[in-house]
């Protein structure tokens, strides 16, 4: 069939002027855009091949190119927009699902922006933290019910036996993105800046490559439907053990990674024959009931001897609540909450912008009611799912989360510009590729000094808002909600998240 | 001396090392007026090399024996005695291309305007070449060698 012609997502806009035909963007773009004509030595762009990454931009020496959104494309119209029609047109064309990467992007309340901080004034001092010592240590995993102590000569010893927790230097940890689905310069970055952090990043379902055992004290080694790369020796290498059942970006769905992707590096780590498709089933067809769960949580420790917490991680959907509940008692160390802004490097459009809810509303719910039915120490909560600052972060933690993963921040400081064609595996940036052209662009060199700036500069900013706030350790500031009110939200959002309206007292 | 390590690892072979140097080595040391004005333009002295998705950027590597030396028919090519840098001076170089013939890397090439040998001169008078510091994923580094 014909394909029919729809007006382009993006213009390259070349200046003639400037333009001196060196071909950088010729070679370095993986999407063919740009063509270099040898007889007028001019370089000129097809617009339709461009996916707005913006890779030719940042490298062009003359800075030549600007890449446009295409303005003049459909009348301006609030309910047929030009994503829709050439959605529509992409599947009267080819009768798929439209496929797309990264997070949800579609204009839904973004809470975070719609709650405030509080900070000291009078009454009770802020606190310098350039001058005094600031505590931004976590530690996630079962806190006993009460302590008991050995009182020794005047020794104080801890006679509790503490389960196993992890030690974070800063409350922010990388998400789960597995190998195949990023590029292991990639993967190497994350592990290597998790480790000179001293925070923890997540394998994904991809398994563990060979080069990255030596980074285990710092991984938490994920347990997905597919159950690919498991083994003893990659059970006994992580720190944590997180079992997934589902994803903020698809809740429901599993997982594909199409056979293209899987190089043999991929298939060693996965533990699949070389270039077969990787598909992890929406369920785990061995999990149907918390007791289910139970058993695989137990199972996991009993594997491990009972040396590393085990977690859950699920999508945020409306019955997160007695999930999370369910799974708290179901034995798990920590429970990982996704929410629908959570990224991805597939996923079927339809479900990333429509399925689940906000992570905003989802920690506010769980923590209050893990706390009501008096099991809240029985689990640490991690909040996931578009943390794009410190201040989502910090009020994050302020509302019931332990500690927040961040994955799409962390792309974004790899380089990143969001164009959500992680799918095709031609990323420019050498993340979401396993294309040898590619991967090479990503020096996990670079990586790490990146990664380690941003959690360095997000924890300088906690720390100077904590010092507002006139306290000085996060442990205070978790589920302390009175440091937080909401601006422009209704009566029935504020008492979901629990924190009273800007302008009210204490 | 300070020699200019290559990691072929992150080398994307996006050539901005040659636009750079060639604009190091212009009339202007403005890229726009030495890609739209200066005819001829000036040769690179580093090209990237490529097989398959393997490539690095290759440039003087001023040798300790460097060959260049021994074959110079007239004394052009010289070494610095303060950086160690092997270096071509213009006003003896002949052009019998001698230094050209026996450059084990094929760095030497001949100048695009006159008949002398160009080789890298690690951008003398700049605290670092030109091509290690434009390269956009640090594939080029400039570091004391070690032998």
């Amino acid at each position: 069939m014909a394909k029919r012609p729809t007006p382009t997502e993006f213009i390259v806009e070349r200046d003639k002027d400037k333009c001196i035909a060196c071909q950088v963007c010729v070679r370095m773009c993986s999407n063919d855009v740009h063509i270099y004509d040898a007889d007028t030595n001019t370089v000129t762009s097809d617009n339709s091949r461009c996916v707005g990454c913006h890779f030719c931009e940042t490298l062009c020496p003359t800075d030549a190119i600007t890449i446009k959104k295409n303005e003049s494309c459909f009348k301006p119209n609030a309910n047929w927009s030009a994503s829709v029609i050439s959605d529509i047109t992409k599947q009267a064309e080819t009768g798929g699902v439209i496929l797309t990467g990264m997070g949800c992007d579609k204009p839904y309340t973004i809470y975070w922006d719609h709650i405030l901080l509080n900070a000291s004034q009078v009454t009770n001092p802020s606190i310098d933290p350039l001058r005094e010592p600031m505590e931004l240590r976590r530690y996630i995993g079962r806190k006993p019910d009460k302590i008991e102590l050995n009182y020794n000569k005047g020794k104080v010893e801890l006679k509790t036996k503490l389960e196993k927790q992890l030690k974070l230097e800063v409350p922010i940890m990388f998400s789960a993105m597995s190998y195949g689905s990023i590029s292991l310069n990639t993967c190497i970055s994350l592990a290597k800046a998790s480790h000179e952090l001293g925070i923890f990043y997540n394998t994904g379902e991809g398994g563990l490559h060979k080069s990255l055992y030596k980074y285990g004290k710092n991984t938490i080694i994920q347990i997905a439907s597919g159950r690919f790369g498991v083994h003893p020796e990659y059970l006994k290498t992580g720190a944590a053990i997180e079992i997934k059942i589902g994803q903020g970006a698809k809740p429901g769905i599993g997982g594909h990674l199409p056979g293209e992707k899987v190089s043999k590096e991929v298939s060693e780590a996965r533990m699949i024959p070389e270039g077969t498709d990787a598909i992890s089933p929406a369920p785990h067809h061995d999990i149907y009931s918390i007791e289910d769960l139970r058993q695989l949580i137990y199972a996991l420790k009993e594997a491990t001897d009972y040396e590393k917490p085990v977690g859950v991680k699920i999508a945020a959907v409306h019955n997160v609540v007695p999930i999370a509940s369910g799974i708290a008692r179901a034995g798990a160390d920590y429970i990982a909450i996704d929410g629908m802004r959570g990224g991805t490097g597939a996923a079927p459009k339809v479900i990333r912008d429509n399925v689940g809810i906000p992570i905003e509303f989802a920690i506010a719910a769980v923590d209050a009611r893990l706390r009501e039915e008096g099991i809240r120490t029985n689990v640490s909560l991690i909040a996931a799912g578009g943390f794009r600052s410190s201040g989502d972060v910090i009020k994050a933690i302020a509302l019931g989360a332990d500690a927040v993963y961040i994955a799409t921040s962390a792309l974004i400081a790899l380089g990143c510009s969001q164009c959500q064609k992680c799918y095709t595996g031609k990323c420019n940036w050498g993340i979401a590729t396993q294309d040898p052209y590619l991967t090479k662009r990503l020096n996990p060199e670079i990586g790490v000094q990146r990664l380690k700036n941003l959690i360095k500069a997000w924890s300088l900013e906690i720390k100077d808002m904590l010092g507002g706030m006139g306290i000085n350790s996060i442990d205070s500031l978790c589920g302390n909600r009175t440091h937080l009110r909401g601006i422009g939200l209704s009566d029935r959002e504020l008492k979901i998240l629990g924190i009273k309206s800007a302008g009210e007292p204490q | 001396m300070k020699r200019i390590r290559i990691d072929e690892k992150y080398c994307m072979g996006c050539r901005l090392c040659e636009v750079h140097c060639i604009v190091q080595h212009s009339k202007t040391k403005n890229i726009l007026k030495t890609y739209m004005g200066e005819y001829p333009k000036p040769a690179p002295r580093i090209l990237v090399e490529e097989k398959g998705y393997i490539t690095f950027a290759l440039q003087c590597r001023h040798c300790e024996d460097a060959p260049c030396l021994d074959a110079c028919m007239t004394g052009a090519m010289y070494r610095d005695k303060e950086t160690g840098a092997v270096l071509c001076n213009e006003d003896k170089c002949v052009g019998c291309w001698m230094c050209i013939m026996v450059c084990p890397f094929g760095v030497i090439s001949r100048s695009s305007d006159k008949k002398i040998a160009s080789k890298c001169d690690l951008c003398m008078g700049e605290d670092i070449p030109v091509c290690v510091k434009n390269c956009p994923n640090e594939a080029l580094k400039y570091e004391d060698s070690k032998d």
